[in-house]
């Protein structure tokens, strides 16, 4: 078991080092801080000053070690245009991106998973073929699309929803419910299709054949095999709840850590934007151990193969 | 064929379609208490499909007609309720791979445990302590220990002895084994065979006995019926059978069996191969591969009669008497006595 | 006369490891195993499964690398793996194995598949190697108008036939068969083990056949190896080794086929089961299951001895020649 975790915590720590690598090298070929917050006409006295506060002046390779130093010692840098540190401005934001992302995952969980597995075991049914339209149609269509659907349809035709803003909980009905849409439809047909191809193992017959009630065979049989390969995409979803964000917070102009990294992209503000891919990549790499974890529970042949 | 009260299965005409395809075309067949019967035929023959509908246990695209009859009444088409008290409680059933038969997530314990709690009401303390008994009466070593182990921790000969033990939970009076031990090593096959002897012996159920194996239904059957693409084509006990097969397709079985004595010979395979069931041949289904067959088997289908002595017979051109020097090759013991 | 493989002292160790931080595990899949096959020879090798024989099979061709021991092919070494001799080598040793529609290309035609080795080893002229796929299709059976049939569309028996026309295609010297029937019902069983023996008496290839069928392997070889938990158990000349069985396990092996219109009564049945080759037994590694087996057995394990003419079992309880085989 400890061998097991000790495995995981490595690959969590290197698929960190990755992400913050990535991010660093490529934010930093793609276009100068110093000229896009100074302004094309500033004076290049000004810019190089700009540039030897903040260390650009330095090699790309002095830059990264002294990242990766003050990273170590929890300081995730300064802002450059609110001159604040990066991590206040990204926890200041975090409360508010959360709103949308955890109401749309418990929206996503509770309709998708009972409809796919309610498909399943209604195949070739009209409800079947139905779940299965829906499912394509919700996950194809792109949220910045599904979003301006809805905000045509609930704002400006019938009026009946604001179109953005965040000033009470009705103005985060149209963004949670353009968040999940595409989830939901995921998760239904992966639910549907985890569920068939449980219900056709043999075990399921045994389970029959001994005289057990349908529901039972389907509560205490079924489910909790199938529950193995959901819990990899739910796995997932919760680790892209802010990562998710980006596109939906735009639109509805919600002010969570979406917007703030799409702002400070634009901006060119390098430590609110690594400060941002951090937190994505740990909220990712968090929610796999936490699947795994989860593995191990519900399926025990996982428990030999870890090294019990 | 006479009902008789004193018959615990009776299948009458059971046919059987997948989306419109026939794959089980009446099936009779009569089930006594406490008899031992074979069926045999290579895959496809509808030798599982036949108790699978039987019980009600195919998927919802099949179309099962026919009557099914326990202890005279009939289970065929009856209510979920009727048919969860007779699965596992009256008739029980054990399959080919028992490894992936078995709940992999659920421990053994409590999957013999939910058996007991259906058919017999036990729960709790009582129900473990009967699981356990079980465990230990299929061989199962250590019961006390291994009773919160899941599948993957038995081997595939162990698990079949699981599946063994939660078939008796609900103490059956047929117990149908569906290719035991088809995927068990030779070894272990033995040991299946011989606790299933054992086991019959000691509790007196019947046994359905579904193997493509005459070797190892010859040893655990008293009464064997041979199918072929859907049909039951011949009928007798083992004895009859291995010392006079006459239906040709019988025959060729028996002869395609490489023998472990003897002089070392060619073998002696069926020609051709099993047909499609969307695509049957006319008259007898067994014609095109039949060394016998005349105009008459390509035309009619031959009926499945009695030939007196409780053997019956589906051919209209039954295999010549074997010759004596084949005879010794194949006959049992018992008879050569 | 010489033999065309000559095996010694071959072992196959997988060291099975739980994750990075684990202590490996040694598994002796298969554990210092000579063995010869004459030409134009059938050596049957048997065993239960985890007995190592699959392994062993996968050895003799040099798919599997071995670890320790060395296997000659016409008294020359094998190459290194996946080396250009090594590739070129694949024209001579061919293997079946148990899945055919494992083996077999879906999005292929069969005739292509089997007309595949010819053009791996540029062997012909495109006709050349056209009017040979013909007659190999024809050499196994497969009738000219399923050449362009593709594998979904053939039965078991169809498909494993192909199989068989491709390892042919390149006239091998060896075929290595690995339970080549034993996913066929058994009226086709036979029709694919005739077709074998009479394939290889037309192209006078030597066959190594793996199965866990007795029965077939009698009928099939010439010689056959027995083997239990990585080593072999006992080895002669498959008339002898079934009708008179020496080494315990073989006997009760042989005992535990069901003969149709045989009874089980006077049969052995072992108890337990083949332990787990990563765990072996000290000694004998037979020696919990074996109705026979004395102290001795359970500390020193036995040797491969000469037990008779052209006959050699590894059993304390088997009198033999004092020396033991040279390996």
């Amino acid at each position: 078991m400890i061998n097991f975790v000790l495995t995981r915590l490595l690959r969590a720590a290197v698929t960190i080092a990755a992400v913050v690598t990535f991010a660093f090298v490529v934010l930093r070929m793609s276009g100068d801080p110093a000229q896009v917050l100074l302004g094309p006409d500033a004076p290049q006295d000004a810019v190089d000053a700009f540039r030897r506060a903040w260390g650009l002046d330095q090699p790309l390779w002095v830059q990264y070690l002294a990242y990766l130093k003050s990273i170590f010692t929890g300081d995730f840098g300064v802002s450059m245009r609110d001159k604040a540190p990066a991590i206040e401005l990204v926890l200041e934001r975090l409360p508010a991106t959360l709103q949308l992302t955890v109401p749309a995952l418990l929206l996503k969980l509770l309709i998708g998973i009972p409809v796919g597995v309610y498909a399943a075991l209604h195949r070739q049914s009209f409800a079947d073929r139905g779940v299965i339209l829906l499912a394509v149609v919700g996950f194809t269509i792109p949220s910045f699309v599904m979003g301006l659907v809805l905000v045509l349809i609930f704002s400006v035709i019938l009026g009946v929803l604001p179109s953005g803003g965040q000033d009470t909980w009705v103005h985060g009905i149209l963004p949670t419910i353009t968040m999940s849409i595409g989830g939901i439809g995921i998760l239904a047909r992966f639910s549907r299709s985890a569920m068939i191809e449980v219900m056709g193992q043999p075990f399921i017959r045994t389970a029959s054949a001994k005289g057990l009630k349908w529901r039972d065979v389907v509560w205490s049989h079924a489910l909790p095999n199938a529950a193995i390969p959901i819990v990899t995409i739910v796995g997932f979803m919760v680790g892209s709840l802010i990562a998710g964000a980006v596109v939906v917070e735009s639109i509805f102009s919600w002010p969570g850590i979406g917007r703030l990294l799409v702002v400070s992209v634009t901006n060119r503000d390098l430590a609110v934007v690594q400060c941002i891919l951090l937190v994505i990549a740990a909220a990712m790499v968090v929610s796999n151990l936490v699947v795994e974890l989860l593995y191990g529970w519900l399926d025990p042949r996982l428990h030999a193969r870890a090294g019990h | 064929m006479s009902t008789s009260a004193s018959n615990l299965v009776e299948l009458r005409d059971l046919k059987v379609a997948f989306d419109g395809v026939q794959v089980l075309h009446g099936i009779d067949l009569d089930i006594a208490p406490g008899e031992a019967v074979g069926l045999v035929g290579e895959s496809g023959c509808g030798k599982s499909v036949t108790w699978l509908a039987a019980l009600g246990l195919l998927p919802g695209k099949a179309t099962v007609t026919g009557s099914v009859k326990l202890e005279g009444r009939e289970i065929r088409g009856a209510q979920r309720s009727q048919l969860e008290q007779v699965r596992g409680g009256r008739i029980a059933m054990i399959f080919q791979d028992p490894s992936s038969s078995l709940n992999p997530v659920l421990r053994i314990g409590r999957q013999i445990v939910e058996a007991l709690a259906i058919h017999r009401g036990l729960a709790g303390e009582a129900a473990k302590a009967e699981a356990l008994r079980l465990m230990d009466m299929v061989g199962i070593p250590d019961p006390r220990r291994r009773f919160d182990l899941y599948a993957h921790e038995f081997s595939g000969g162990q698990c079949q002895r699981l599946m063994i033990a939660m078939a008796l939970a609900g103490e059956p009076d047929l117990l149908i084994a569906d290719e035991p031990t088809t995927a068990l090593d030779a070894t272990i096959q033995a040991q299946i065979l011989d606790l299933l002897i054992r086991l019959r012996n000691e509790t007196g159920m019947a046994l359905v006995f579904i193997s493509h194996d005459l070797g190892a239904v010859s040893q655990v059957c008293e009464r064997v019926c041979v199918m072929y693409a859907g049909r039951i084509v011949e009928e007798g006990t083992v004895e009859q059978l291995f010392s006079d097969p006459q239906h040709p397709y019988t025959r060729g079985l028996f002869d395609a069996i490489p023998s472990i004595d003897g002089p070392r010979r060619r073998l002696i395979p069926i020609p051709g191969t099993v047909p499609n069931p969307s695509d049957l041949p006319q008259g007898c289904s067994f014609s095109p591969r039949c060394p016998q067959a005349t105009a008459i088997c390509k035309t009619a289908l031959p009926p499945l009669l009695s030939r007196g002595r409780g053997r019956k017979l589906a051919c209209v051109q039954p295999a010549q008497p074997v010759k004596t020097g084949m005879v010794r090759d194949r006959m049992p013991e018992a008879v050569m006595l | 006369m010489t033999p065309l493989l000559e095996a010694k002292n071959l072992s196959r160790v997988y060291q099975v490891r739980r994750g990075y931080f684990a202590r490996p595990n040694p598994v002796r899949a298969v554990d210092d195993i000579s063995v010869v096959v004459m030409p134009g020879e059938t050596l049957g090798i048997v065993g239960e499964s985890g007995s190592g024989k699959s392994t062993l099979g996968r050895m003799l061709l040099g798919i599997d690398p071995a670890q320790a021991g060395e296997v000659k092919l016409e008294h020359k070494p094998m190459p290194p793996l996946r080396s250009a001799q090594w590739r070129a080598l694949r024209a001579k040793m061919q293997l079946v194995y148990q899945d055919p529609l494992a083996a077999l290309d879906r999005r292929l035609t069969i005739a292509a598949q089997i007309g595949e080795p010819l053009d791996i080893h540029q062997i012909g002229t495109k006709e050349q190697r056209t009017a040979q796929v013909e007659e190999l299709m024809a050499a196994v059976g497969l009738r000219r108008d399923q050449a362009g049939r593709y594998p979904h569309e053939l039965s078991g028996g169809q498909r494993q036939r192909a199989v068989i026309a491709r390892a042919l295609a390149t006239r091998p010297s060896l075929l290595v068969c690995d339970e080549p029937v034993a996913a066929l019902d058994v009226s086709i069983q036979a029709q694919v083990v005739n077709m074998l023996r009479d394939l290889q008496e037309q192209y006078g290839m030597a066959m190594v056949f793996i199965s866990h069928d007795l029965k077939v392997v009698r009928n099939v070889a010439d010689r056959v190896a027995v083997m239990y938990l990585g080593k072999i158990v006992e080895e002669g000349s498959s008339d002898t080794i079934f009708r008179s069985p020496r080494h315990p396990y073989t006997k009760a092996l042989v005992s535990s086929m069901p003969v149709p219109g045989k009874q089980l009564q006077g049969r052995i049945i072992l108890q337990g089961e083949p332990p787990n080759p990563a765990v072996r037994p000290t000694g004998c590694a037979f020696h919990p299951r074996c109705p026979l087996a004395i102290d001795l057995c359970r500390t020193n394990a036995p040797a491969l001895r000469r037990v008779g003419v052209q006959r050699t079992a590894a059993c304390h309880l088997v009198a033999g020649d004092a020396a033991a085989v040279a390996a």
